[in-house]
C-alpha cells in the first residue's frame, strides 16, 4: 500500500507488482546482456516508488538500452539517437505532474546527446536519467565509444583508439546535476537501492549503471563484479560512513587536503576514524569530483553509491511557478483583450 | 507662412540610415501613426545581419520601407516617392531604387569628407550632379537637434541619437500626420529615463515645426483614410500575427500552448512575443539547441500541448530528423520556417521563398507532412488557426512556411471577434475498452491517448509499427501499408481544406500562380494589367501539401501559367511532376521581394507572346 505523492498529496492506494510494469513484448536484446538485470530491477524496484504507473513516462534514445520503454507497462518513447533528454523535457515541462525517466547508453547520452545531457544537468529538470555505460557500441556492432579506455581495439579502432574517455560521473558533476551515483548491473540490491534513492530525488538524477556487454565488450567491468575481485576493487559510498573497503574490511582512503591516499588498517599505522567520512550532501564539489575520477588513480578502488546530492530549485517548478506569478500580476489571459490591444483605429 | 496642401492617393516612403540610428524605430512610428490615420499600408524593413556595422560604410545601411495609401493595396510599393538618408551612404545604397523626380531628404552635415570617403563617393553626390533629376532638400539634421536640445541636459552622443526623431517629426508635418501616437510611445516607453524622454519629444517636435517653418518645403501633403471594410484595425506584422493566432487557438482548442524555440533570424521574434504571454498559460522553452526544440515539442504533444515549435531554414535542417519522428509518432506537432536566403547561413535577415523542398520532401524515408504558408502578414493569424486544427484532427506535423518579408512587414488588420473564431474540437482518448495506440478513426487519424490516462500505457517510437497494435513490426507488407496510409491520410486532408480559388478574366488565357508571401507583388501586378486591358486570372496556394483538390483541374484551363517564385522554381517543379502541364518560372533571388512591376512586365510579355504567336 502506497501513497501517491507526485498529484498533490491526492491519497490514492497501489497495490503493484513488478508484473504490473512488465509489457508483453519480447524482450530482443542479446542473452546474457546486463540490460536484463537493469529491466529486472527497475521492474522489481517500480512498485516502491510511490509513483502510479500511468504517470510514469519512459523516454529513450537510440542502442540497445533504448528499447527500454518498450518492455515497461508505462507510458514511453522510443526517440531519435540522442534526444531522449529534449523529449522528455518537453514532457515533464507540458505536465509536471509526470514522473519522467530516461534510458540512455554511453554513445547515445555522451557522444551525438552531450548537448542535451549537459543541459538538462544544468536546468535541474526533474528527470530521472539512467545511463548504462557498456563502453562500446552495440547495436552498431562493436566501435569504440566516448568511455572506452584509451588504446581500445576495436573494429573502427585496429591499432588502439587514441582518444580519451569521458567520466560520465564527473560530467554530470560538472554540469551542476544534483543526484549522482553509481552502480553496477551485477548487483542488483545495489541497483535498485540507487533506483530508490534516485526516484525520491526533486531534480536531475543521474545514474552511471556499469554494464556489461557480453557480445562487443565482455568482462570490462569484471574487476568490480567478480567475487575474487570485487571486495579489493569497489569502494561501496554510504553518507557518514568512512570509506572503507578491501577483502576484510581492511583498507580505506585517507583524505589529506584534496589528495586521497589507499591506507592499510592492518598495520596499526591507521584506524577507521583517520579516514575520508563521504558527505552526499558536501557543498563543495571537489570531493565528489575526486571520487568520480577515483578509480583512474593507480591502486585506487572505483566508487559506487551517491556520490552528491544536494538541493536546488528545479526548472520544471521554478517554469511553472513563473506562469502562475504571470497570470497572479496580469490576470487569467483574455484573448479578446490581447487581439483588441495596441493601436486600434476604426473604419466606419 | 501658409503652404499648399496638395492631396496624393498613395506615397512610397523609405527611411534610410545607419544600423545605429533608429531607422527600423523611426520607420514603425510613421507606420503606427500612418495606421491610426486610417490609411491602408504595408511595409518592408530591410536591415543588415550585423548588429552595428561601422558606423558611415554602406553595409551598414538599415533601411525602412512604408507605402500609404487613400485606397486598397498590396505592397509595399516598388520605388520610393521620398527618401530621408541620413548619411551618404545610406544615400548611395538606395538611390538607384528610387522613382524618376523623387525627392531625396538628406542630413547635409553627414556630407562631410569623412563620410563621403567611408560611402565609397569621390566626389559629394550633392555638388556634383548625381542627383540630377530628384527634388533634393538638404536639412542640417544633426546641427538643428543639436540646437533645439542644448542646455537640457544630455550628452552631444545622446543628443545625436535623437535626430531620427528630428526627422520623423519633419515627416509628419510634411504628411499631415499628428504628432501625439508618438510623444505618447516616447513617454511611456522612456518613462524611467525622463530626460531622455524630453529630449526625444523636443527633437520631435522641432522637426515638425522646422517643416512648417522652413521654406525648403513649399508644399505639404496629404493621403486621405482608405475605405477599408467596417471594422476595428490594428496595424500587425506577420511574426505578430502568427503569435497570437497561435495565443487563440490554444485558447479554441482548450491545449495549452507549448513553444520550443532556438533563437533565430527571423524567427526570434515569435519567441520573444509569446513569452510575453504567459498568463494565457503559454509555454515556451528555449531549448539549448534547434533540434532539442523540436523534441521538446515532440515530448508536450505526447503530453497533450498544442505544440509548435520556430525557426528559420537552417534550422528546419537540424529538426529534420526529429520531424520524421513526428511523422512515425503521428503526433501533432507545427514547424514554423520563417524562411530566410540560404543555403547554408545565406541571407539572415533577407527573404526568400527557398526551403518550399526542404518542407515537403526534405526528410528521409516517405515521410509526408502537411505544409501551408500564408499569403500576408495578416494572414499569419488564419493559417496559425488553421494549423493548429489540420495537426490535431489529424494527428500530422504540419510546416508552417513564413517568409522575412511577411513577417516582419506589417499592414493593417482587421481584428475578427473571438466568438466568432470556430472551435478547435480536440478530443484525448480515455476509454480503456478497445483502446490501440495506431487504431483508426474515418480519417486514419490514430487516438491522442496522454499519459496520465489510467489504462492506456502505451509506447510510441521511431521504429516502424504494426497499424493497429503499434508494436515494433520489421514485416515488409505491414510497412508498405504503413508507408501507403501514413502518405493517405495526408493526402485525405485534400478533402478539408478550402479549395484554389481563381480571380481576374474568367477568359483568360494566362494564369499567374504562387504561393506564400508573394501574394502581395502578385495580386499588385495582375490588377496593374487588367487595368490596362489586357486578360489575366490568378491563383494563389496557402495549402501546398496537400494541394486543394480541384489544383489540376484549374491549372488545365489555361494555354500559358506562370510562376513568380523567390526561388529557382520550386513550386513549378511540384506542380509539373504532379499535374504534367507546363509552367513557366519566373525567378527573383536576391534576398528582395518582386516588384509589382517586374511580375507586371512578365506577365504583359507572355500575353503579347501568344497574340503573336497566334498572329
Amino acid at each position: 500500500m502506497r501513497l501517491d505523492k507526485i498529484n498533490g498529496g491526492e491519497e490514492i492506494h497501489l497495490k503493484y507488482t513488478a508484473k504490473d510494469f512488465t509489457s508483453s513484448q519480447d524482450v530482443r536484446w542479446c542473452p546474457g546482456c546486463g540490460d536484463y538485470s537493469i529491466l529486472a530491477q527497475m521492474q522489481r524496484s517500480a512498485p516502491d516508488l510511490e509513483i502510479i504507473k500511468e504517470k510514469m513516462v519512459w523516454i529513450s534514445g537510440i542502442g540497445c538500452s533504448s528499447r527500454f520503454p518498450y518492455y515497461m507497462e508505462t507510458y514511453g518513447m522510443h526517440g531519435i539517437h540522442g534526444r531522449a533528454p529534449a523529449i522528455a523535457t518537453g514532457v515533464k515541462l507540458n505536465n509536471p505532474g509526470l514522473s519522467v525517466w530516461v534510458a540512455t547508453g554511453d554513445g547515445d547520452a555522451l557522444s551525438i546527446g552531450g548537448n542535451h545531457f549537459i543541459h538538462a544537468c544544468r536546468r535541474n529538470i526533474d528527470l530521472k536519467i539512467l545511463l548504462f555505460n557498456n563502453r562500446i557500441y552495440g547495436l552498431t556492432k562493436g566501435q569504440y565509444s566516448p568511455t572506452s579506455e584509451k588504446g581500445k581495439k576495436t573494429k573502427s579502432t585496429p591499432f588502439g583508439s587514441v582518444d580519451f574517455p569521458f567520466n560520465p560521473v564527473g560530467l554530470a558533476l560538472g554540469a551542476e546535476a544534483t543526484f549522482i551515483a553509481r552502480t553496477l548491473d551485477r548487483d542488483p540490491k545495489h541497483l535498485q537501492e540507487m533506483i530508490r534513492r534516485a526516484a525520491k530525488h526533486r531534480g536531475t538524477a543521474f545514474i552511471e549503471i556499469y554494464q556489461n556487454c557480453n557480445i562487443f565488450n565482455d568482462e570490462a567491468f569484471a574487476l568490480f563484479t567478480d567475487k575474487e575481485t570485487k571486495a579489493d576493487n569497489v569502494l561501496v559510498l554510504e553518507h557518514g560512513k568512512p570509506m572503507v573497503f578491501g577483502k576484510s574490511n581492511n583498507k580505506g582512503i585517507k583524505l589529506s587536503g584534496l589528495e586521497p591516499e589507499v591506507v592499510s588498517l592492518d598495520d596499526g599505522q591507521y584506524s577507521v576514524s583517520d579516514l575520508w567520512v563521504h558527505d552526499e550532501f558536501d557543498k563543495n564539489p571537489a570531493r565528489a569530483f575526486l571520487l568520480s575520477q577515483l578509480s583512474e588513480r593507480e591502486n585506487f578502488p572505483m566508487p559506487v553509491g551517491v556520490i552528491r546530492q544536494i538541493t536546488k530549485p528545479t526548472y520544471d517548478h521554478d517554469f511553472h511557478e513563473q506562469i502562475e506569478k504571470v497570470k497572479e500580476q496580469k490576470g487569467e489571459g483574455d484573448l479578446r483583450k490581447l487581439l483588441f490591444s495596441g493601436n486600434m483605429w476604426e473604419v466606419n | 507662412m501658409t503652404k499648399e496642401i496638395l492631396e496624393l492617393k498613395d506615397v512610397t516612403v523609405r527611411f534610410a540610415g545607419d544600423s545605429g540610428d533608429g531607422m527600423q524605430l523611426t520607420g514603425m512610428q510613421f507606420t503606427n501613426t500612418t495606421a491610426l490615420v486610417g490609411n491602408d499600408l504595408s511595409t518592408l524593413p530591410d536591415y543588415p545581419a550585423e548588429i552595428r556595422a561601422p558606423a558611415g560604410t554602406t553595409y551598414g545601411v538599415s533601411g525602412f520601407q512604408l507605402h500609404f495609401s487613400s485606397s486598397d493595396i498590396q505592397t509595399p510599393g516598388d520605388s520610393p516617392d521620398i527618401l530621408v538618408a541620413m548619411n551618404p551612404a545610406a544615400l548611395k545604397i538606395n538611390l538607384k531604387d528610387l522613382k524618376h523626380g523623387a525627392t531625396v531628404i538628406v542630413n547635409i552635415n553627414s556630407f562631410d569628407s569623412k563620410n563621403l570617403k567611408l560611402a565609397g563617393y569621390a566626389n559629394n553626390p550633392l555638388e556634383d550632379g548625381t542627383l540630377q533629376g530628384y527634388n533634393v532638400v538638404s536639412v542640417p539634421l544633426s546641427q538643428l537637434t543639436s540646437a533645439a536640445l542644448e542646455n537640457i541636459g544630455l550628452s552631444a552622443k545622446e543628443i545625436s541619437r535623437s535626430k531620427n526623431f528630428f526627422a520623423l517629426g519633419m515627416m509628419y508635418w510634411l504628411y499631415s500626420r499628428p504628432i501625439e501616437p508618438t510623444t505618447n510611445w516616447i513617454r511611456s516607453k522612456f518613462k524611467d529615463n525622463p530626460l531622455i524622454a524630453a529630449g526625444n519629444e523636443k527633437a520631435l517636435f522641432a522637426g515638425y515645426y522646422f517643416g512648417e517653418n522652413t521654406e525648403l518645403f513649399t508644399t505639404r501633403y496629404n493621403v486621405e483614410p482608405a475605405k477599408l471594410p467596417k471594422g476595428i484595425y490594428r496595424n500587425i506584422s506577420g511574426n505578430e500575427a502568427l503569435a497570437i493566432g497561435f495565443i487563440t487557438a490554444s485558447v479554441k482548442s482548450g491545449l495549452p500552448l507549448f513553444l520550443g524555440s532556438y533563437p533565430i533570424t527571423p524567427a526570434s521574434d515569435i519567441l520573444h512575443e509569446l513569452s510575453r504571454h504567459k498568463n494565457f498559460n503559454v509555454r515556451t522553452f528555449q531549448a539549448e539547441d534547434e533540434i532539442a526544440a523540436i523534441s521538446s515539442a515532440i515530448g508536450a504533444a505526447f503530453t497533450g500541448a498544442l505544440s509548435i515549435t520556430t525557426t528559420s531554414g537552417p534550422g528546419v535542417a537540424l529538426k529534420t530528423e526529429a520531424i520524421g519522428l513526428a511523422v512515425m509518432t503521428e503526433l501533432p506537432v507545427i514547424i514554423i520556417d520563417v524562411q530566410r536566403g540560404g543555403p547554408s547561413t545565406g541571407l539572415p535577415t533577407k527573404t526568400e521563398q527557398s526551403d518550399l523542398q526542404q518542407a515537403i520532401t526534405g526528410r528521409n524515408g516517405e515521410a509526408p507532412v502537411v505544409v501551408i504558408a500564408p499569403s500576408t502578414p495578416a494572414d499569419c493569424f488564419a493559417m496559425a488557426l488553421e494549423a493548429a486544427r489540420i495537426a490535431t484532427k489529424y494527428m500530422v506535423p504540419v510546416l508552417y512556411l513564413s517568409d522575412g518579408y511577411i513577417a516582419n512587414g506589417s499592414e493593417p488588420w482587421k481584428i475578427p471577434e473571438p466568438d466568432e473564431i470556430p472551435k478547435i474540437d480536440v478530443k484525448f482518448r480515455t476509454e480503456k475498452e478497445g483502446f490501440y495506440p495506431y487504431s483508426r478513426d474515418e480519417n486514419l487519424t490514430r487516438p491522442w491517448a496522454i499519459p496520465g490516462t489510467p489504462g492506456l500505457e502505451h509506447r510510441l517510437g521511431g521504429l516502424e509499427k504494426s497499424n493497429i497494435t503499434g508494436d515494433v513490426s520489421y514485416d515488409p507488407e505491414n510497412h508498405e501499408f504503413m508507408v501507403r496510409l501514413r502518405a493517405q491520410k495526408v493526402k485525405n486532408i485534400e478533402n478539408d481544406i478550402p479549395e484554389l480559388e481563381v480571380t481576374g478574366d474568367n477568359d483568360a488565357e494566362v494564369l499567374v500562380v504562387g504561393w506564400g508571401g508573394t501574394y502581395g507583388s502578385i495580386t499588385e501586378a495582375v490588377s496593374r494589367v487588367r487595368k490596362k486591358g489586357l486578360k489575366v486570372a490568378q491563383a494563389h496556394f496557402r495549402y501546398l501539401n496537400p494541394f486543394p483538390k480541384n489544383t489540376g483541374s484549374v491549372l488545365k484551363r489555361y494555354k500559358k501559367i506562370i510562376c513568380p517564385e523567390l526561388n529557382m522554381g520550386q513550386l513549378a517543379r511540384f506542380l509539373k511532376s504532379e499535374f504534367l502541364i507546363e509552367i513557366e518560372s519566373f525567378n527573383k533571388i536576391q534576398g528582395i521581394p518582386f516588384k509589382s512591376s517586374e511580375i507586371e512586365n512578365k506577365i504583359e510579355r507572355t500575353i503579347g507572346e501568344i497574340d503573336n504567336a497566334v498572329r
